[in-house]
């Protein structure tokens, strides 16, 4: 079967394209790859998260606070088309602070993005550690202030996940598990795009990348650069208990279930998801000294995952000008951006003037001379 | 719910559960034995409150969490049934910190 458009990568990203477009009235097949991919979408926090987002580009902030925005829209509307709930709320998220050098940090954060205009700040300020105390009686002494931005929330990204794929096959949506992709050949000008896959081939009009990390390397076959590469972090998940938080914490997060999941590492260690023990330590740490009570619960998974990164953390969003119809859509933030690219971004990949209309988030922002 | 495969070898073991006498087998965990007695929930969810049944039966789900002879958060399908045990569900849970109202919309 020929198709409007193939989608390749079946996680977050691909699957809230393939909602909008499904919605749009295009045809769409999903070449996803199996159980064994390095695969975000299912290893990620949760977090729907505005604070701290764009600080050196103005649009980015700008498009996270949209996307926030339309999340609450958009988890009404996964959960009426599938009965599934998708688990968001947006109570205003803290990123607590234990050194004076972190606090520091967050304030001229957000005084260069208030001076970037736009959204500006987003909303985004200090606290008092009594305050935050105030707020969340489980924050424990040491923490110092907090950076608090009404905007941040949460959902639970394996719900939204499975609502989206179940929005998919609703729509008869062609979707391949277990189809990794191998190359993608251009079939010449208008003529669409042949994708080659280890079970057979396939043919759209239009392709997009949306593989994350995996799009790096197919870019090439398209004319396409998308530089990202992956980010290892760490989550610890303790066992439930009551509910603890009025707010979203950024490296502490209670799901609706009642387990807590605790944040969160960084680490350059290419396609690898071994376990780290000295990140848990770190994380299992630095935790405790933030809610002294979590001291209390027993752990009872933990896993690493890949993050997807560019070189400056914003999203690569171009459609190729030597092969036109072919898109990448890459970013580090499937989950916060899940609502932006299913409502705003998919119906522009039915229009012309894609790159002029996201010429911000363009990978030629890296081409930037070097001086010697 | 659950109906038991006849088995004249394993002998009775009694034990209570919230005050009730329940009758399990030699071998059983405490969790097969009170299923196999009709008791389907075992704790309330903690969040939701909502009622909960032992699930996965390999100490993975935690879902049958149970007090038993007074210690918390015992998992009731890793644990043989002894007689006399004194299972309750009042600490299922572990409580931690001060609970609040929960997150806001």
């Amino acid at each position: 079967m020929v198709t409007d458009f193939i989608i390749i990568g079946g996680g977050l990203v691909g699957s809230a394209l393939s909602h909008g477009l499904l919605k749009a009235g295009a045809t769409v097949t999903i070449l996803d790859e199996g159980d064994l991919a390095f695969r975000a979408s299912r290893g990620n926090f949760g977090l729907v998260w505005v604070q701290s987002k764009g600080d050196g580009m103005a649009e980015y902030a700008q498009w996270s606070r949209e996307s926030s925005d339309l999340w609450v829209d958009f988890a009404q509307s996964l959960g009426a088309a599938t009965g599934i709930n998708v688990g968001h709320h947006r109570p205003g998220g803290l990123e607590l602070c234990l050194e004076p050098e972190e606090y520091e940090a967050f304030e001229t954060s957000i005084k260069r993005m208030h001076n970037q205009g736009g959204v500006g700040d987003n909303d985004r300020r200090m606290i008092s550690g009594d305050e935050v105390r105030a707020m969340e009686p489980n924050v424990g002494p040491e923490v110092i202030g907090a950076a608090y931005c009404p905007h941040d929330g949460i959902v639970n990204p394996l719900a939204t996940l499975r609502a989206l794929h179940r929005i998919a096959a609703n729509a008869k949506a062609d979707y391949r598990p277990d189809h990794r992709v191998e190359r993608i050949l251009p079939q010449g000008p208008g003529q669409g795009f042949r994708v080659v896959t280890q079970r057979g081939d396939f043919v759209a009009g239009k392709v997009i990348l949306a593989a994350g990390n995996g799009s790096a390397a197919l870019g090439a076959d398209v004319g396409l650069d998308i530089p990202v590469g992956p980010e290892r972090g760490h989550i610890i998940v303790t066992e439930r208990t009551r509910p603890l938080f009025n707010h979203v914490l950024g490296q502490v997060r209670q799901t609706d279930e009642g387990t807590v999941m605790l944040g969160a590492t960084k680490e350059s260690v290419g396609f690898d998801t071994g376990f780290n023990p000295a990140m848990i330590q770190k994380v299992a740490n630095n935790a405790v000294r933030k809610i002294p009570a979590l001291k209390g619960l027993r752990m009872i998974r933990s896993w690493s995952a890949l993050r997807i990164m560019s070189p400056d953390g914003f999203p690569v969003y171009q459609e190729s000008d030597e092969h036109p119809g072919a898109y990448s859509i890459s970013c580090h933030s499937g989950v916060t951006l899940a609502a932006a690219h299913a409502m705003s971004l998919a119906p522009r990949l039915l229009q012309p003037g894609f790159n002029d209309h996201y010429a911000a988030f363009s990978p030629r922002r890296f081409d930037v001379p070097k001086t010697d | 719910m659950f109906q038991r495969l006849t088995d004249p070898l394993r002998k009775p073991v009694s034990f209570r559960f919230e005050g009730r006498e329940i009758e399990g087998l030699e071998g059983d965990t405490v969790a097969v034995a009170l299923l196999a007695a009709g008791e389907n929930s075992l704790k309330d969810a903690p969040a939701s409150g909502s009622p909960r049944a032992p699930y996965c039966m390999m100490g993975v789900c935690f879902e049958c969490l149970v007090e038993i002879d007074g210690a918390g958060h015992q998992q009731a399908c890793l644990i043989p049934v002894r007689e006399g045990m004194d299972v309750r569900r009042h600490l299922a849970v572990r409580e931690v910190g001060q609970a609040v109202g929960g997150e806001a919309e």
